[in-house]
């Protein structure tokens, strides 16, 4: 009888063809570019669809040597099933592409689950872990195996993420049996991510990440039989970003350690390796002695090597070679550099070399602006570039103001004048700002009319200037009846000329369905940014009107004609059936927090340095429409230069703002008695007198079973049950003193500190929230004493407890600030004063409730029916008809 | 009359067994109408029905049978079920997508009834059932659409569901064996995979699967692109019986692709060609004898554990290939090394 065969139980994946991983196979390198949370460019492929683009990406990464593609599409703002889906499609037909494996890589369950019913090969799923207990890992592990993947399984447990090397093999050690005894996982389909963290953070706690990530690996390799050794290798050298050169050599040097404590693949970028021999032998040493933890003082002396690299670069920048060419030349140079230091010099040796000084305008500046619009329109540069260039022209513009107006030669020829407004109630600007700045680069004449605009006054001034199109701004929701106020006011005065809408809460749906009907003699047109604008106002101002115009009108019947059949399809209950449906909590008074300082506490010129410790970034550069979270954004191969730069101006102006004190920051938060009745919320005095009446909105969406219909009320003892509860308030601003500088800059035609300024107020007013939330959870009502959290983490809300505030997604209703300002006197104890449309003036504050409860949560309402409307008019004793103007997004019919 | 996966598993250590041949060569032998196929049953129904082979198992019953006991006569231990096309999404094209559970069901317990004739006969040579399970018509990782490659005429679920159905109904009808063939793209195998084993596992049985490639042309590739190995490494996690190949290539193309197969694989090798390729006219004319002698150069190399017919095959070409096949002792099916 002859003997079996006997096969090795290697990991055998597969794409069209095999890739068998063997203890000789080298080092695998996993493609890691195909990642929308790690690739600004392919994000930005992905979310404008150019998905031609985005398969490129991954065929450049076949060719470079990716053996393995790791695909992730998990991004805030995309259908990541969808686009998961529709990637895998594509690159299924490419077989260049396809003849290697693919990793799903997503922390969603579902889109790992839409991307397995893609693949026709066996791939690798990343990844799972025993993060959410282990019967949801047991699930997800059985579910794997039976789809016929790998899989990556992290080191990540109930507790959190593994830290230590301790932690490290204590799970990996769990998971594995569990996977083994229960799941029968196969062992050589087990791929393990003992986390990669960086090193060099300046923390003592961080300097043995490298080595406990080795020796787990080692521990893995000898303990865990047929398991294999995975990780995102480019976290490590997280802190030298911006250095890529240090960067590259980490990368290098980390793979050469990892691999010989046994890592059998990476996620890396494989085209940007540097080979490890080849790192300059100092270089090597100081990245060494940082990874291995050699000397206590490794990473200061690695910082300051690496300077040497960054230094190299800085003095590029400042190459002053530009100011030998001819003026022309410099003038376009400055432009588009948005350099200031010459431009009245520059300008004033134009002026000589031309007849007229008007000349100088459409000669030369002219010409430089359509450079800059050239390479704004094609992408190649960001707002934030744009809007130091229109500073320029400003500044070159006012320079040749005096010589224009003594030769009385009247204007320059303008492509057009349009009108820009935020409307009645609303102080919110930024956005318009910058689409006038945007306008007035593209040679057209903006007359900016400034905030709380009435429609009147917008009207009479568009027919004394004789404006070619009216802009109108608003960030509220009431703004958005405003704007329809003004559309029917420009219908019954006879306007023709077209209307715009923009500004956060509008939408191209809102436009559509609300507002472009109150309008027919005109065309009223959605503007998503201020980048947009441009081609919008060019294209109704310019012989293609017709076409343009017909299209918009077309688009938005077709928008009002699926939003009319989707509001049919949409389930509904009656606020009955919703209210059954409430969150159901098991009130107990012995788990409900008495706060340790109730009552009212105020704080007057709170320390800016403190606050500014609370930022969160990633909004600023949405300001600047630069997308990508922080401090990600920085290093991003397309927008990194730029995002960079406008964080350095910005930190500049913010130690300025602090050592200058010019701002003032006033808090007041308040904690009381409370208790709902249905879904309202009763606040007590000390005395249990009722001292104010919140009133809650409840979903009425139908939901799938076992999840509640939530309102805010749900969140407090009911008053039935006899148990006392608590609920909170606050009020913060930032922008105190904000406007003197703001007259200044607008003075200087400076837009670019202009709105610098008031992003980083608005950063500041959030800032001070989450602050005094802290304050708050930890101290004043002490519900979370020993919470400890990162700014990273309290960006991401992992505290317990919710500050939802009044006209966002869980209480649409502005109108609810008016009690909150009477309870806490806010206007008194902080100088925040509120606008007829109940926007908070200055606009950089921010005011909520504090919810303390572990199942309190954010949601949003989504549309409500008339029922409840109804019920809520009564219940605020209020007419309907009011209720529905403050509610209009929200109604479902 | 079933039998254990245990029970089949030492038959085929103990010897080659041999699978029936082609179904659709032996209905054409009957030259049967329209009328034929609609039988009673369907006399009205307003679409042609002509050409729905898997149908005959509810209108033409006694040819079904006749044709299974042929086979069995012939030598065959596995007959496969007359259900090639018996899924919601290939019977879509004659619109009797809604009987798809009664067609299997149906053909299951004719196959079920003429292999326990036969058994009976020779108990010694128990014969088994093999319900077959098609491609369909469609695939899940190729669009058929050359302008929009992304595009995919079915998805994974669709095809779970509908192979769901049809192996109930195979169940449910009495077959032993659950045969995925002709797989020409892996992902409907996988869905296909996906839903037996989702269905084995809410029954509580363990019903051996077996699965059976498609390599489409001289490439070695299946239609979908896969290089053979790693069409096995996309179906070596479906708890299988055995993996082989069957249809397109004759024998003779098809001897390197079964070896990598059989050297690759941890599981029992089945293997059943066409009567060679087809001629201009679109027949099959390798004879029993030529087709039998390549069978025959399979078992002696120690490749196979499985063999049988496909298109073409008659139930002399499976005469020949049986009397081949029991004078040679089977593939010894590799083992997983886990000593180190």
């Amino acid at each position: 009888m002859k003997r079996p065969l006997m096969i090795k139980p290697y990991l055998r994946l597969s794409g069209l063809e095999p890739l068998t991983i063997t203890p000789f196979t080298n080092f695998v390198n996993i493609g890691e570019r195909c990642n929308v949370t790690g690739s600004r460019k392919f994000l930005r492929l992905i979310q404008e669809e150019r998905f031609e683009e985005a398969v490129e990406v991954a065929l450049e990464q076949v060719r470079g040597g990716a053996q393995i593609l790791d695909i992730n599409m998990d991004e805030g703002m995309l259908d990541g099933e969808k686009a998961m889906v529709r990637f895998l499609h594509l690159i299924a037909a490419e077989p260049e592409i396809s003849r290697v494996p693919i990793m799903i890589d997503s922390s969603k369950w579902e889109i790992i689950l839409a991307g397995l019913k893609c693949l026709q090969g066996k791939g690798i799923v990343n990844s799972i872990s025993l993060k959410g207990g282990e019967e949801e890992f047991k699930r997800q592990a059985k579910t794997i195996k039976r789809f016929g993947a790998a899989v990556v399984v992290m080191a990540f447990d109930e507790q959190g993420q593994a830290d230590t090397y301790e932690r490290r093999i204590e799970i990996c050690k769990r998971s594995y049996d569990i996977l083994i005894h229960e799941v029968k996982f196969p062992a050589w389909d087990i791929i393990f991510d003992p986390n990669i963290f960086p090193v060099g953070t300046g923390m003592e706690e961080h300097a043995n990440n490298a080595l406990d990530f080795f020796r787990a690996t080692t521990w893995i390799k000898q303990n865990l039989p047929y398991a294999k050794v995975s990780g995102g290798v480019s976290n490590v050298s997280f802190s030298f970003r911006g250095n890529e050169r240090v960067r590259e050599a980490m990368h290098a040097a980390f793979l050469y350690h990892g691999i010989k404590a046994g890592m059998d693949m990476g996620i890396v970028n494989p085209s940007q390796l540097e080979v490890y021999d080849e790192i300059p032998k100092d270089l090597l040493e100081y990245v060494e002695d940082v990874l291995l933890n050699r000397r206590p003082d490794a990473t200061e002396r690695l910082l300051a090597f690496a300077e040497q690299y960054k230094g190299l670069k800085k003095e590029q920048e400042k190459d002053e070679a530009w100011r030998n060419a001819p003026v022309k030349e410099r003038l376009t140079h400055a432009l588009v550099k948005g350099i200031v230091d010459y431009i009245e010099q520059d300008t004033e040796e134009a002026r000589l070399m031309y007849e007229r000084p008007l000349q100088v305008i459409e000669g030369p500046l002219m010409d430089g602006m359509n450079v800059v619009g050239d390479l704004f329109g094609s992408g190649k540069m960001f707002l934030p570039q744009v809007v130091k260039s229109a500073r320029v022209m400003k500044k070159a513009v006012a320079y040749l103001q005096p010589f224009i107006e003594a030769e009385q030669k009247g204007n320059v020829q303008k492509a057009g004048k349009v009108l820009l407004a935020t409307v009645k109630g609303d102080v919110h600007d930024i956005g318009k700002n910058i689409v006038g700045v945007v306008l007035g680069c593209n040679n057209y004449e903006v007359i900016d009319l400034g905030v709380m605009v009435p429609a009147e006054k917008i009207l009479e001034e568009a027919k004394k200037h004789q404006v070619d199109i009216i802009g109108l701004s608003g960030l509220i929701t009431p703004s958005l009846d405003e704007m329809v106020h003004v559309a029917s006011e420009m219908q019954r005065l006879g306007f023709t000329i077209p209307l715009l809408i923009g500004g956060a809460t509008t939408s191209k749906i809102h436009t559509a369905v609300k507002i472009e009907e109150k309008y027919p003699q005109g065309v009223t047109v959605h503007v998503l940014d201020a980048s947009r604008s441009v081609p919008v106002v060019e294209s109704l101002l310019g012989d293609k009107k017709q076409a343009f115009v017909k299209q918009i009108r077309d688009e938005y019947a077709m928008i009002r004609e699926r939003h009319r059949l989707q509001l049919g399809i949409k389930d509904f209950i009656s606020i009955e059936e919703a209210r059954k449906n409430k969150l159901q909590i098991n009130w107990n008074e012995a788990l409900i927090y008495r706060p340790e300082k109730p009552g009212v506490h105020v704080f007057n010129n709170y320390d800016l340095i403190e606050i500014s410790h609370y930022i969160d970034w990633t909004p600023f550069f949405q300001t600047w429409e630069l997308a990508g979270k922080f401090p990600g954004i920085l290093h991003d191969e397309v927008i990194g230069e730029e995002a960079q730069k406008l964080y350095d101006d910005a930190r500049q102006m913010l130690d300025q703002i602090i050592k200058e004190k010019w701002l003032s920051a006033n808090a007041v938060i308040g904690i009381f008695p409370a208790n709902s009745i249905g879904d309202d919320v009763e606040v007590y005095n000390e005395h249990g007198h009722v001292i104010a009446l919140f009133h809650t909105l409840r979903q009425q969406n139908k939901k799938a079973e076992g999840l509640p219909n939530y309102a805010l009320a749900d969140f407090i003892a009911p008053r039935e049950l006899g148990v006392h509860d608590y609920i909170g308030g606050f009020a913060v601003t930032a922008g105190i003193g904000i406007e003197k500088y703001i007259e200044k800059f607008e003075k200087e035609h400076d837009d670019y500190r202009s709105i610098m300024l008031k992003a980083l107020a608005d950063r500041l007013a959030e800032a001070f929230a989450e602050l005094m939330h802290e304050k708050v959870r930890k101290e004043y009502w002490g519900y979370a004493r020993h919470e400890s959290f990162t700014n990273e983490e309290l960006i991401q809300e992992k505290y317990q407890g919710i500050r939802p505030a009044p006209g966002y997604p869980a209480c649409p209703d502005h109108t609810e600030k008016e009690t909150l300002f009477n309870l806490l006197q806010v206007q008194k104890n902080t100088g925040i004063k509120l606008t007829e449309s109940f926007a908070m003036q200055p606009a950089a504050s921010v005011c909520g409730l504090y919810f303390s409860h572990k199942e309190a949560r954010y949601f949003g309402l989504g549309k409500i029916s008339k029922d409840q409307v109804e019920d809520y008019a009564r219940r605020k004793q209020k007419e309907l008809a009011e209720i529905e103007r403050w509610l209009a997004p929200n109604l479902n019919y | 009359m079933s039998i254990t996966k245990a029970e089949l598993q030492q038959l085929l250590n103990q010897r080659i067994m041999v699978l029936d041949g082609a179904m659709g060569t032996m209905i054409q032998r009957y030259n049967l109408t329209e009328e034929d196929y609609r039988g009673e049953r369907f006399k009205d129904f307003p679409h042609v029905l002509k050409g729905n082979n898997d149908l005959l198992s509810i209108t033409k019953p006694n040819i079904i049978r006749e044709i299974h006991e042929a086979y069995l006569k012939a030598g065959a231990d596995i007959i496969e079920t007359n259900t090639f096309n018996s899924t919601s999404i290939s019977q879509a094209d004659y619109h009797l997508e809604n009987i798809v559970y009664e067609l299997n069901v149906q053909s299951a317990r004719i196959a079920r009834e003429a292999a326990d004739k036969y058994t009976l006969l020779t108990p010694e040579k128990p014969r088994l059932v093999a319900g077959a399970l098609g491609p369909t018509n469609k695939t899940a990782s190729l669009s058929p659409d050359v302008n929009d490659p992304g595009f995919r005429a079915i998805t994974f679920d669709e095809l779970a569901e509908a192979y769901r159905l049809q192996a109930t109904g195979l169940i449910d009808g009495g077959v032993d064996i659950l045969l995925i063939e002709t797989v020409f793209d892996t992902l409907n195998c996988k869905a296909a995979l996906y839903a037996i084993n989702e269905l084995l596992e809410e029954r509580n049985l363990d019903m051996p699967i077996m699965v059976s490639g498609t390599i489409t042309d001289a490439s070695g590739r299946t239609l979908s692109g896969q290089t053979t190995e790693a069409f096995w490494n996309s179906v070596a996690h479906g708890e299988l019986l055995s993996v082989g190949l069957n249809c397109a290539l004759g024998a003779k193309d098809m001897r390197p692709y079964i070896q990598e197969l059989s050297e690759k694989s941890w599981v029992y090798i089945s293997c059943y060609p066409n009567a060679g390729l087809p001629n201009e006219f679109g027949q099959y004319d390798q004879g029993p004898e030529e087709m039998a002698a390549l069978i025959e150069d399979f078992c002696r190399s120690g490749f196979v554990n499985i063999v049988g017919g496909c298109c073409g095959t008659t139930p002399e070409h499976i005469q020949k290939i049986a009397e081949v096949a029991a004078r040679f002792s089977p593939r010894i099916v590799p083992v997983l090394d886990l000593s180190a």
